[in-house]
């Protein structure tokens, strides 16, 4: 693990908010500047990027590697659907709040268990874990539907905007936005997270356990909330990512999903914080057009995955962070 | 009583492919510290050799000729372990644990999109050795002679595999390198070919347990996904790493899933998992297993 450690380079908080300005703006623009289907699938990838960073609290900066994350993702969609199917509610609101309620609850229950293991362990538990959400779902159709799944109709947002007219405007643009905002506080959350006296705690937890523990670090407490932060994240994402979908089926709770959102965070580079991010919005594209060009995509992803572990292990952030110091070293 | 008999024999049955796609897993676990995420793609790919190569290349053969060429999807799943482990797994053993998972997952989804390639997407089937078989009568009900020899492959493999590892030279050889790789390696084992040959050996197992199974059940594309869980299942209970452990984990959970699908199929896979995560919770190592740190 400690192979692989890049370090982010300290700026002030004024640079890096005019180094972030250009990428702000696009994003705000994209709906304008893209058709339709672009800011959709930019949609899509902003959804995963809220999953992959909030997996990242876990595989980054605990050194946890967990194969269970579809478990929260699903459980934050479903929760949508439930909402729909049994309380007859349609506001995007009360859909966010039962996501978050019911992915707590899961990942507290979850993380009592899981967090006593590290390592392999920790992965197959949280599969296996995750699993058994898939077989409830998958079985109890006349609950979830079943392979079928549950539709999902498109949310009043804030109160006031319905989409009654085109669906596809309405998610490219006013539901872009209100994806984006939430993005938005999310990577400042997890920003403030990350780097409070908790996320270092939690980044001494994953350089060295033991030293961890001898500095007073509460080892097993402090993964259990950031298991618990870790899942309320990817539940969010989840929710949001109902409308977008339309459709809840067992899929988004297979374990193989949870494989993708790793894919993504190493794909970006897990070590970096906007790694994630970065993967999580790669992957999607990749995917999309993977898909849309071939039936064997998934061979195509399989290859990229194992070229990239095996070339670029600190991921896209990672190997970019290096060429530039190596350009600086050189311009110096 | 012959209905209990048939539940038995049904526990038994599904008990023998499981040991030994488990059973290879765990193997290369042990003498590697690998936890293979394609390897229920090679139990897949031995379904399909075999079911390709009984199905369509054999249509017509005697039945004794089809028994004989039944192993061939485990000497293909062995081929391609045989290929995969210096070409895409051995750069990783020094790398951390994430990386070897990634790479086996990345190589999960090649193997399946291959096995699309290759055989497209409709089931393959080779039903002509399980119909030509026939069957004999349990309570009334006919019961198919072929699962009767599915379940002695399972048990004969079993055996064989015990002696294989306690009794030849080579399972000294093999023990001492799971115990302790360095080690084995100064007293002059060469490390990159038991490597090759625990991996190979794994995979032939996988592929046997596909082989078996292909001309009851047919090769289906998602196969591989679904047996890999079940097979962590068994590992977890039984202690990753342990053949005994692949051995009765796989009888636990055959019996928990011919009673599930018989009194509780709503919960069956549930059951399973949780099975399985009580398991880890009590015992971290598994029923067999020993503590590794």
């Amino acid at each position: 693990m400690n192979t692989v450690a890049v370090a982010l380079p300290t700026r002030s908080p004024v640079k890096l908010l005019a180094g972030l300005a250009p990428i702000v703006v696009l994003l705000l623009a994209y709906p304008w500047i893209a058709s339709q289907y672009q800011a959709m699938l930019l949609g899509y990838g902003l959804v995963m990027a809220i999953a992959a960073l909030g997996f990242n609290l876990l595989l980054g900066y605990t050194g946890l590697l967990s194969f269970g994350h579809s478990a929260f993702f699903g459980v934050g969609a479903y929760a949508v659907a439930m909402t729909v199917k049994y309380l007859g509610v349609s506001s995007m609101e009360l859909f966010l709040l039962s996501a978050i309620v019911s992915s707590i609850l899961i990942a507290a229950l979850f993380g009592v268990v899981c967090v006593r293991y590290t390592r392999i362990f920790f992965g197959i538990l949280t599969l296996a874990l995750s699993q058994v959400l898939w077989s409830l779902a998958f079985k109890f159709f006349w609950v979830t539907g079943g392979t079928d799944g549950l539709r999902v109709p498109t949310p009043t947002l804030l109160g006031v905007v319905t989409g009654t007219g085109d669906k596809i405007d309405f998610i490219a643009h006013y539901y872009y936005y209100y994806i984006l905002a939430t993005f938005f506080a999310c990577v400042a959350l997890m920003w403030v997270i990350v780097n409070s006296p908790f996320g270092k705690a939690l980044q001494s937890i994953r350089d060295n356990e033991t030293r961890a523990e001898f500095v007073g670090v509460q080892v097993r407490r402090h993964r259990w909330v950031a298991f618990l932060v870790s899942g309320l994240f990817t539940g969010l994402a989840g929710a949001l990512w109902v409308p977008l979908n339309g459709l809840v089926t067992p899929e988004s709770l297979h374990w193989t999903f949870s494989g993708k959102i790793v894919f993504m965070a190493v794909l970006g580079g897990f070590r970096a914080f906007a790694g994630p991010i970065v993967g999580a919005v790669l992957y999607t594209y990749l995917e999309a057009y993977a898909v849309g060009n071939t039936v064997y995509w998934q061979f195509v992803l399989g290859t990229v995955l194992v070229v990239l572990v095996l070339s670029l292990p600190t991921g896209v952030m990672g190997t970019a962070a290096r060429l530039l110091e190596r350009w600086r070293g050189r311009a110096a | 009583m012959d209905f209990f008999f048939i539940h038995l024999l049904n526990a038994l049955l599904s008990a023998a492919t499981l040991f030994l796609i488990a059973g290879g897993l765990s193997l290369i676990y042990g003498v590697m510290r690998i936890i293979n995420l394609a390897h229920g793609n090679l139990y897949a790919f031995g379904a399909y050799v075999t079911a390709w190569t009984l199905g369509k290349l054999l249509v017509g053969a005697p039945t004794p000729i089809l028994y004989l060429v039944l192993p061939v999807g485990a000497v293909g799943a062995a081929l391609l372990g045989a290929l995969l482990e210096p070409t895409l797994l051995r750069p990783f053993y020094r790398r951390a644990e994430e990386y070897q998972l990634l790479v086996t997952f990345g190589l999960l989804m090649i193997l399946g999109d291959t096995m699309h390639f290759l055989w497209g997407p409709y089931p393959l089937s080779a039903s002509a050795l399980w119909e030509n078989s026939g069957s004999l009568m349990i309570a009334g009900n006919p019961y198919p002679y072929y699962n009767l020899v599915v379940i002695g492959i399972g048990g004969l493999a079993a055996a064989f595999l015990w002696a294989f590892v306690y009794k030849t030279r080579f399972g000294v050889v093999l023990r001492a390198t799971s115990q302790n790789m360095r080690m084995a390696s100064a007293l002059g084992v060469n490390v990159n070919r038991i490597y090759v040959l625990a991996f190979t050996l794994g995979c032939f197992m996988a592929g046997l347990g596909g082989a078996i199974i292909a001309p009851s059940q047919s090769a289906v594309l998602d196969m591989g996904v679904d047996a890999l869980v079940l097979s962590f299942i068994v590992v977890v209970i039984g202690g990753l790493g342990s053949l005994e452990g692949a051995l009765v984990g796989a009888l636990i959970v055959g019996i928990v899933r011919e009673a599930g699908i018989t009194w509780f199929p709503e919960i069956e896979l549930a059951v399973l998992y949780l099975m399985a995560a009580i398991v880890l919770l009590a015992r971290p190592a598994g029923l067999f297993g020993r503590a590794t740190t």
